[in-house]
């Protein structure tokens, strides 16, 4: 460390420990409570390198119960299933965290039989499990008994399989892990669809017609029910409208749709469609090996590819249990940090965007964003698909120049002047603008509770009045040793999303504000802890889960891995932007259609991340 | 007052507006704002304040020296005459093993009695795979692959002009130094210094004390993970 950092104010991690024994916390509390209380049920995980409690199918919801209302952790984070092929045997994985407490998750692990994979649904205790328990059915085929409405979410209904599962092989299929034998020694080019042309690539589901289903209308599907109301103070019947905004929309970020119950010109019901974009990123996970992944994370939410390195990367090095050296944690929060900003620009742009004041406002924003890339560009090779951190540290470091500027003055002069400056103009240009304001405030309102029930993340979270950051409620990285702020706002409409955004990136200024010395201090010293290694192994067998406070909100890396096995076993990703449009419909309810498109912008998602 | 941030907001497209138009008159004396590579510079860095348009293609923007885009393959200056030299790949198979969505097929060299010999027979990148990852670059032991600056790949036909062959990807080493120059210094500095290394290591074994070679900052700097393969 260098002398710089022993100046910084001491890490708040301490402070809270302080008084407390070891054996204290909350996690760790909560375990022995809920084994307590359902000595029947919930049981320690016995496999090695696992954390958290097993509970039995038929008890969960009980168990969820108690856990929200009686021991703090209200907070459903994560949901995903894990194909345990050998022991014939579906596992859902649960993550829990306290919003008041902070620290770590209490996981739970279901485990099913494969054959008859059946697990009460948590709908009715966070309705935030919605979307992600329909993607597990969807992708591994668990049965969350009790569902509302357990369909399909990534892929169509007319998918065969679950493709999450391991035995299920894509239509391209050449191996189950790469490296693929065919490449070397003796590589014979070959496109993918000369040995499965296309046409010939898709399999329906037994007894699935592609043509003439179950639904006479599509929208019935999404939207099933009565569709006249008779007003009750005439007695006249009126006709509600089903439309469909997107998927090719301008004003849905993306390939992205929404199906929408109108009475006149007020939604009475909206549902997200997605998937457009689906491409099984986590069953390309699991094929690839540990390193491969790390530029796939770029392409999940492509406006803040550098968080994603982050996380990915803090995941494996807590299963491999990997040192990050001094200087390349520097330069990780100073890639990330400068990454919140230019996410932040690039919603707040749109968001302009979305209330009707296109393009030119928007590009206004846009200018500063240019500045951070051509940073990127010159550091790590590449505007937008960085690829920039590594297991142990970053690969690249500091360039001498950008743009014909020394580096350091380039900083100096982004952080000191241009953004501060693009960050004033956009006050000026939004904060008072009576317009602005009449279209924003008491706009898709989220109240505190809903949102920690549908378990939003990031400034969705905070602007309904949930000081919950990962940076200070779970530390990584060097953040506890930097002085910064949690924003939060308290009534949960659209300008108060717009205000967290804005005042986070003046945050964010301050902690690059303080990086910089560090940066200066570090110069010449190892970016790396580890010698570049291009086949890495798992030491031990076990899971791990990274997560980091992505701009979006929290973004988190699921992974298990056996021993001595170069890819991961299960890869998840949780991405903010999916479960952040959880409590879409329930925000538009009541609101005009143009309202619609300026909800779905201060939610701020991304259609790489949402549909991975 | 009603209306206040309205104009507040007004002040600031009229200051863009105004900008625009200042940078005409800066550059007038100079050869005019556009098409200029000096005023371009300027106007895209952290001092430009007015419009940051690019015509492209008549204007092109500069690419950092780590820009990355689809793998070439590197050779020995050409002697007279010809287009390429030795190839530096000695189809170890590196590359084609970490490549992410892989991309890279190689046939490794056979010698006439079966074993095999460390050149390519064969070397295919499909670049409608490529991700420009660049990770083939960063563990190839041999400097051999490297990701190109050439990004302007368009073509009618992706079955026949998509595939790149040995013949497409090789390109010499002269070419590589021209579009990184730093990089390809720092790298060839790194390479001499590993037999300066391995020539201390025999002399101290001898007898002779000198101390450990180091590697110029300067050159550390422009490498991956600060060079410490060398």
């Amino acid at each position: 460390m260098s002398e710089l950092i022993l100046d910084a104010p001491e890490p708040q991690e301490e402070e809270m420990m302080m008084g407390t024994a070891v054996s204290d916390d909350p996690v760790a509390r909560a375990a022995a409570l809920l084994k307590e209380r359902f000595p029947d049920a919930v049981s320690d995980d016995p496999r090695d390198g696992y954390s958290g409690v097993m509970v039995s199918a038929d008890k969960l919801v009980e168990v969820a119960t108690a856990l929200r209302d009686d021991f703090g952790f209200n907070y459903l984070s994560s949901v995903t299933g894990v194909d345990l092929l050998s022991e014939n045997k579906l596992e859902a994985v649960y993550h829990t965290y306290s919003l008041d407490q902070g620290g770590d998750a209490l996981v739970l692990h279901v485990q099913v039989d494969r054959d008859n994979p059946s697990i009460p649904s948590l709908v009715p205790v966070w309705p935030g499990a919605d979307f992600q328990e329909r993607e597990a059915w969807d992708l591994i085929g668990i049965h969350f008994e009790g569902h509302p409405d357990l369909r399909r979410i990534l892929t169509w209904d007319g998918f065969n399989g679950h493709p999450l599962r391991k035995d299920w092989k894509e239509a391209f299929f050449e191996e189950e892990k790469k490296p693929f034998g065919s490449r070397w020694p003796d590589g014979g080019v070959f496109r993918a669809e000369e040995k499965n042309p296309f046409g010939k690539n898709v399999q329906y589901p037994p007894g699935w017609q592609p043509t003439g289903n179950e639904y006479d209308v599509e929208t019935d599907m999404y939207l099933p029910g009565e569709t006249h109301v008779v007003d009750p103070g005439t007695g006249i019947k009126t006709d509600q409208v089903t439309v469909n905004i997107g998927p090719q929309h301008p004003s849905t970020h993306g390939v992205f749709r929404m199906v929408v119950v109108l009475d006149g010109e007020t939604v009475v019901d909206l549902k997200p469609v997605m998937g457009y974009l689906h491409r099984n990123h986590e069953k390309i996970g699991e094929r690839n090996t540990f390193i491969q992944n790390i530029p796939y994370t770029d392409r999940l939410d492509y406006l803040a590819s550098m968080s994603n390195n982050h996380g990915y990367v803090l995941a494996v090095e807590k299963l491999f249990g990997m040192e990050v050296t001094e200087r390349a944690e520097w330069l990780r929060i100073l890639m990330v940090e400068l990454t919140r900003i230019c996410n932040h620009l690039w919603a707040l742009g749109f968001l302009l965007n979305d209330l009707g004041a296109l393009q030119t406002p928007m590009l206004y924003f846009y200018l500063e964003r240019e500045l951070i890339l051509d940073f990127f560009e010159a550091t790590a090779g590449s505007r937008m698909m960085c690829n920039y951190m590594r297991f142990g540290g970053v690969a690249y470091d500091l360039p001498d120049d950008v743009r014909g500027t020394p580096t350091m003055q380039f900083l100096e002069e982004l952080i000191y002047g241009n953004i501060p400056r693009v960050l004033e103009q956009g006050d000026q240009l939004m904060t008072g603008n009576e317009i602005v304001r009449a279209r924003s405030i008491g706009v898709g309102v989220l109240s505190r509770e809903d949102a920690i029930a549908y378990s939003t993340a990031g400034p969705v979270l905070r602007a309904s009045g949930v000081q919950y950051d990962v940076r200070r409620a779970n530390p990584y990285s060097f953040y506890p040793h930097l002085d910064f702020d949690i924003p939060v706002r308290f009534n949960g409409d659209v300008m108060d999303r717009y205000d967290i955004r804005m005042e986070e990136m003046r945050q964010s200024l301050r902690i690059l504000q303080q990086v910089l010395p560090h940066i200066k201090a570090t110069a010449g010293q190892k970016i790396n802890s580890d010698k570049p290694q291009y086949a890495l192994r798992a030491p031990r067998a076990g899971e791990a889960y990274g997560r980091v406070e992505n701009p979006k909100g929290e973004l988190g890396y699921y992974i298990t891995a056996r021993r001595r096995e170069g890819n991961p076993d299960r890869y998840h990703v949780r991405a903010p932007s999916f479960i952040n449009l959880t409590p879409l419909g329930k925000m538009c309810q009541g609101h005009k259609v143009a309202d619609i498109v300026v909800i779905l912008g201060s939610i701020d998602i991304v259609l790489g991340e949402v549909d991975r | 007052m009603y209306g206040t941030g309205i104009l507040k907001g007004m002040a600031v497209v009229m200051k863009h507006f105004v900008n625009s138009y200042l940078d005409d008159f800066s550059w007038a004396a100079r050869g005019g704002r556009y098409y200029n590579d000096e005023a371009l510079q300027v106007r895209q860095g952290v001092k430009g304040r007015g419009v940051k348009t690019v015509f492209y293609p008549e204007e092109k923007l500069d690419v950092p020296e780590r820009f990355r885009f689809v793998p070439f393959l590197v050779t020995d200056d050409p002697p007279p005459g010809q287009k390429w030299g030795k190839d530096w790949c000695t189809s170890c198979g590196i590359c084609a093993k970490v490549c992410p969505p892989q991309c890279i097929w190689i046939e490794r060299g056979k010698q006439p009695n079966g074993r095999p010999k460390p050149e390519p027979n064969a070397f295919f990148i499909d670049i409608d795979i490529c991700m420009n990852c660049g990770f083939c670059m960063e563990f190839c032991p041999f400097d051999a692959i490297k990701l190109d600056h050439d990004y302007e790949l368009a073509s009618y036909n992706r079955t026949t002009a998509h595939i790149h062959d040995k013949e497409r990807l090789s390109k010499p080493l002269s070419y590589w130094r021209e579009i990184a120059p730093k990089k390809a210094a720092a790298e060839e500095a790194a390479r001499n210094f590993v037999e300066e290394a391995k020539a201390k290591k025999k002399a101290r074994q001898a007898g002779d004390g000198e101390p450990d070679p180091t590697l110029a900052d300067e050159h550390a700097r422009q490498l991956m993970y600060r060079g410490d393969t060398y």
